[in-house]
């Protein structure tokens, strides 16, 4: 039993706001809350002076496969300015824009996080994926699966068999371990198999009578029927282009009132005819979000420096291949879908940049439900997730970001409203966007709050009157009731959890599709999937 | 007697549609699997093999304490091999180099590490095999033969297949292979180039010069006429999706990765005008698991070194040969491989003057000379696991035949734990 003591608790979920409470855990969970006369803890938590709240959870990362693992591969000089030794308790590895699989566990878990979802699993490359979570330490993890350019799901809409794209989707969740549908680009994808792309979410993929509307409201209607725990997890089309903010509304208004989430949403929010006249168009997204509770959004805010940029959009990617002249790879995957990797720099005298940084924040600071909006940087594709501090920072500090504007361009202000908003984020509201909101979006419930039953995944930190010290190091980490960091150093490499789904409604797809899938696609199906046994502490979410 | 499904463990391609008739032990037939994969699995023995030292039996104890004494004793060991294993072994691989603050490099080391290095400089447009059979109206073969290599390639990924949008297969595609001689590949190709030995390099930038539109005033390069290159330009823009299938013929004459950069530039240019790709013919089966469990696991693929605690990565400082022809390593253990089979004689003979290990599930060549034998089961014919193909897909390894050895895993794990017992 360890009892944490004399901390100021932050719990949205238990409507706790800074309140000093004991709370009590063993095995693995959080057995009591308050005072506890009868109860005896082994261990003490002296938490004076620190801020309590339940681990942090990224529902939007991308950490681990076949893309991650060429992003790596692709830069040594990314890596070679932040090395990392091993320790008596520590792997070796390297950090900055693609940590290596030990040092991702680690430093997540130093910034006082406990679970991250990885946004882009291809089917066919999903064992890659899951042997690269199992070498992420201490963390939970679950995958999204991508299905925006499948071959079956759009010959199934093509010829109007809704209800076998239902039992397919149920079958390739469970058959690739995923935790939901995850949509890229939909069609587009597809169309970049033969160098095209698609420029409206009207416009049909190259090869399928089928149009990215029709993919989004199919696909966001079944993640409901199917009571997936997460809605459908979207990368609009037309992501980093100038005007784009329509196709991202068009987007949203096609699922109708079935949930979707619209990922790293500051990239699909820009106005203008051009790179010339971009500007802001975050209000008239969040205005739509406001408005519809069913929609909920990631920022994907950038940050200025050095990245890694890597989606599984293809087409973007090689767009962006021209635009920075950068190294460029193109990694398509059969029958399914695509990725592409351009290193990228984020500078604060670029005007798209500035543009870009002001657009993120935003939409954060102009969403009226923080249960609704997420802070990410689409990691690494804003930036390192080891930003999360600064960006914490500029939320709940309008001092912090007007000393950010003042070394903007000044052509960019007029493009912008940032300097204009007066918001600041409370540290409990800082709680709702980092940890509950991000269970409740998962359909968890043992996260992301502190009550009595919940998994014992508790961040400590130290008070500072600088906010962005304090998220940058936990002074304690519990994951699953053991002390995994003190005082910011990584004590114990323990395993996470790899949360999945079954939602068991396949019916016999798999014999349907299997001569099919036999033909054309190049492994067998029956050594197409991701066995149990790559799964070291699976853990399947109920659906429903 | 019963069928058990199998995947290859030979070459790159990792063809996991092998079905296995066995009866009490012993393998009946092979189907679907190509010559080498039914050599492969019928005359697979093992039993003769014995752990050994110095070339006398000894038991498995004795063998792992003194591969754990050698280690110790050493000052700078490299741990070498890791291509014909699964991932599960690479990775207590890369945990073993790290804790001993070692060396660790793989076969790439002699195969395809020059395309990593021109991966790292300029990128790398690629796909998946199914991409090609799927797609692929012109297919082109650089310096490699999978005919002899690759022996189901042209068969099941590339030049046969019919596709999802290629019906017609075969006649649907237009096969072009460009090598210094006739290979077997070339004789099943529409149009071979005969190209002079180690001028690749020249021949790729005057295909791009040509790409540009750029006039040249020559009559050929490379002994290949300008005319018959100008043609290939054309094939390659006017194709609705096109691929460069490329092997050591590229890598591993002069120019090396100067090749590789200057063939995937090329493969780049093309994307302005059409869908055009290029795929490495990795050859040992799990060779790409090696480069993708070290890049996961420290951030670089090959070449690795951890005196300083943490992964350093310098090709030409921390490559095996470069290790060993500069007689820098004081002791090696070898897994997966047979260095002293194919690696330049002025390297592979100072181990000659060293200690060293090698675990291999065949009396390999390495092995006779090994100071510390331990024969280890044959991962994808007695152990399942994870390997990767030639193009990064993961495909899983089966067990097919009991073996009395132990994994590489374990004996590995069994020399760590002796190594962090002092
Ligand atoms: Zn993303």
């Amino acid at each position: 039993m360890i009892r944490i003591t004399k901390g100021k608790v932050y719990d949205p979920i238990n409507g706790i706001n800074g309140k000093e409470l004991d709370i009590w855990v063993d095995g693995g969970k959080i057995v009591q809350v308050g005072d506890a006369p009868d109860l005896v803890a082994e261990r003490i938590i002296d938490a004076e002076g620190c801020i309590v709240m339940p681990g942090g959870i990224d529902i939007h990362s991308h950490i681990a496969g076949g893309k991650v693992n060429l992003g790596r591969k692709l830069r040594p000089e990314d890596h070679r300015k932040d090395v990392v030794p091993r320790t008596e308790t520590t792997r070796s590895g390297v950090g900055h824009s693609i940590p290596s699989t030990f040092v991702t566990g680690y430093r997540y878990a130093q910034m006082g996080y406990t679970m991250v979802m990885e946004a882009a699993m291809p089917p066919l490359t999903a064992k890659h994926t899951h042997e690269e979570l199992h070498d992420i330490p201490i963390i939970d993890k679950g995958s999204y699966t991508l299905m925006g350019n499948n071959h079956f799901i759009l010959k199934f809409i093509e010829k109007g068999e809704i209800e076998k794209v239902k039992s397919f989707i149920s079958w390739l969740l469970k058959t690739t371990k995923g935790y939901t549908i995850k949509i890229v680009n939909p069609c587009g994808v597809e169309s970049w198999k033969w160098g095209k792309n698609v420029e409206n979410i009207d416009q049909q993929a190259a090869d399928y009578a089928v149009t990215p509307r029709q993919l989004i409201s199919i696909l966001s209607q079944i993640a409901d029927e199917l009571g997936l725990p997460h809605s459908i997890h979207l990368h609009c089309n037309n992501i980093g282009v100038p005007g784009n903010y329509e196709t991202t509304v068009e987007s949203m208004k096609a699922t109708g009132t079935n949930r979707v989430h619209v990922t790293h949403a500051q990239f699909n929010s820009y106005g203008g005819k051009g790179w010339a006249d971009i500007h802001s168009k975050a209000r008239e997204v969040v205005e739509y979000v406001n408005e519809h509770p069913n929609v909920t959004f990631d920022a994907g805010q950038i940050v200025f420096g050095d990245t890694t940029t890597m989606t599984a959009d293809g087409p973007w990617q090689y767009r962006l291949y021209l635009l920075s002249g950068n190294k460029w790879v193109n990694a398509d995957v059969e029958m399914e879908t695509s990725a592409g990797i351009v290193p990228y720099t984020f500078r604060k005298k670029s005007l798209v940049n500035a543009v870009q940084w002001a657009i993120g924040l935003e939409l954060m600071l102009l969403a009226e439900d923080p249960w609704r909006a997420f802070m990410t940087t689409d990691h690494p594709n804003g930036g390192p997730f080891t930003f999360y501090p600064q960006i914490i920072k500029l939320l709940m500090s309008r001092a912090a970001r007007e000393e950010m504007i003042a070394q903007l361009p000044r052509r960019a202000l007029e493009r912008i409203s940032l300097p204009q908003i007066t918001r600041e984020y409370s540290l409990y509201e800082i709680a709702i966007i980092t940890r509950a909101a991000p269970s409740k979006l998962l359909g968890l419930h043992q996260k992301g709050h502190l009550g009595v039953g919940a998994d014992a995944d508790i961040a400590i930190y130290r008070e500072n009157p600088d906010v962005e010290k304090v998220f940058s190091s936990v002074q304690y980490l519990l994951k699953d009731g053991e002390v995994v960091v003190e005082n910011g150093i990584v004590l114990k490499s323990t395993s996470g959890r790899i949360l999945y789904v079954d939602p068991g409604e396949e019916g016999d797809i798999e014999e349907y599709i299997r001569e099919e899938f036999e033909k054309f696609y190049t492994v067998t199906l029956d050594g197409y999937g991701v066995p149990e046994n790559y799964l070291e502490r699976g853990e399947c979410v109920s659906c429903g | 007697m019963e069928t058990i499904s199998a995947t290859c463990p030979f070459c790159g391609c990792l063809c996991d549609d092998i079905q296995i008739v066995v009866e009490n032990g012993k393998v009946l037939e092979v189907k679907n699997g190509c010559s080498i994969s039914k050599t492969l699995f019928t005359h697979h023995d093992p039993d003769d093999l014995v752990p050994q030292i110095e070339g006398k039996k000894a038991s498995l104890e004795e063998a792992l304490d003194r591969a754990a004494s050698i280690i110790r004793q050493a000052r700078f060991p490299l741990v070498f091999g890791l291509s014909m294993t699964s991932c599960e072994a690479q990775r207590k691989a890369v945990e073993l180099a790290e804790f001993i603050g070692g060396n660790i490099d793989s076969t790439s080391t002699f195969c395809h590490g020059p395309t990593t290095l021109a991966m790292q400089s300029v990128g790398e447009p690629t796909c998946t095999l199914g991409e090609i059979k799927n797609r692929a109206d012109l297919v082109v073969f650089w310096g490699c033969n999978p005919v002899e290599a690759h022996p189901r390639h042209i068969a099941r990924y590339s030049v046969s297949p019919k596709g999802l949008f290629n019906p017609a297969g075969r006649r649907g595609r237009t096969v072009v292979t460009v090598d210094v001689r006739a290979t077997p590949t070339a004789r099943v190709s529409d149009i071979f180039l005969q190209i002079q030995p180690h001028k690749d390099y020249e021949v790729f930038e005057v295909l791009r010069a040509l790409l540009k539109g750029k006039d040249l005033r020559i009559d050929s390069v490379g002994g290949i006429p300008l005319d018959a290159l100008k043609d290939l330009v054309n094939k390659m823009k006017s194709c609705k999706f096109g691929i460069i299938l490329f092997g050591m013929g590229l890598t591993m004459t002069r120019g090396r990765h100067l090749n590789i950069e200057a063939a995937i530039s090329l493969v780049r240019d093309l994307n302005q005008f059409t869908k055009f790709l290029i795929i490495p013919m990795r050859g040992h089966y799990n060779v790409t698991g090696a480069d993708a469990v070290l890049t996961w696991q420290t951030g670089y693929p090959y070449a690795l070194n951890f005196s300083r605690g943490y992964p350093q990565y310098n090709p030409g400082e921390f490559t095996t040969v470069d290790l060993l022809r500069r007689k820098e390593v004081d002791a090696a253990l070898i897994l997966a491989s047979d260095p002293m089979a194919s690696l330049p004689r002025q390297a592979s003979s100072y181990l000659e003057e060293i200690p060293f290990v090698v675990l291999d599930c065949r009396k390999s060549y390495s092995a006779s000379f090994a100071t510390v034998f331990i024969p280890v089961a044959a991962s994808g014919v007695s152990i399942s696991g994870t390997a990767y193909r030639m193009d990064g897909v993961p495909v899983l390894l089966k067990k097919v035949l009991d073996s009395p050895h132990p994994t590489d895993e374990q004996v590995l794990d069994g020399i760590l734990k002796r190594l962090r017992q002092r």
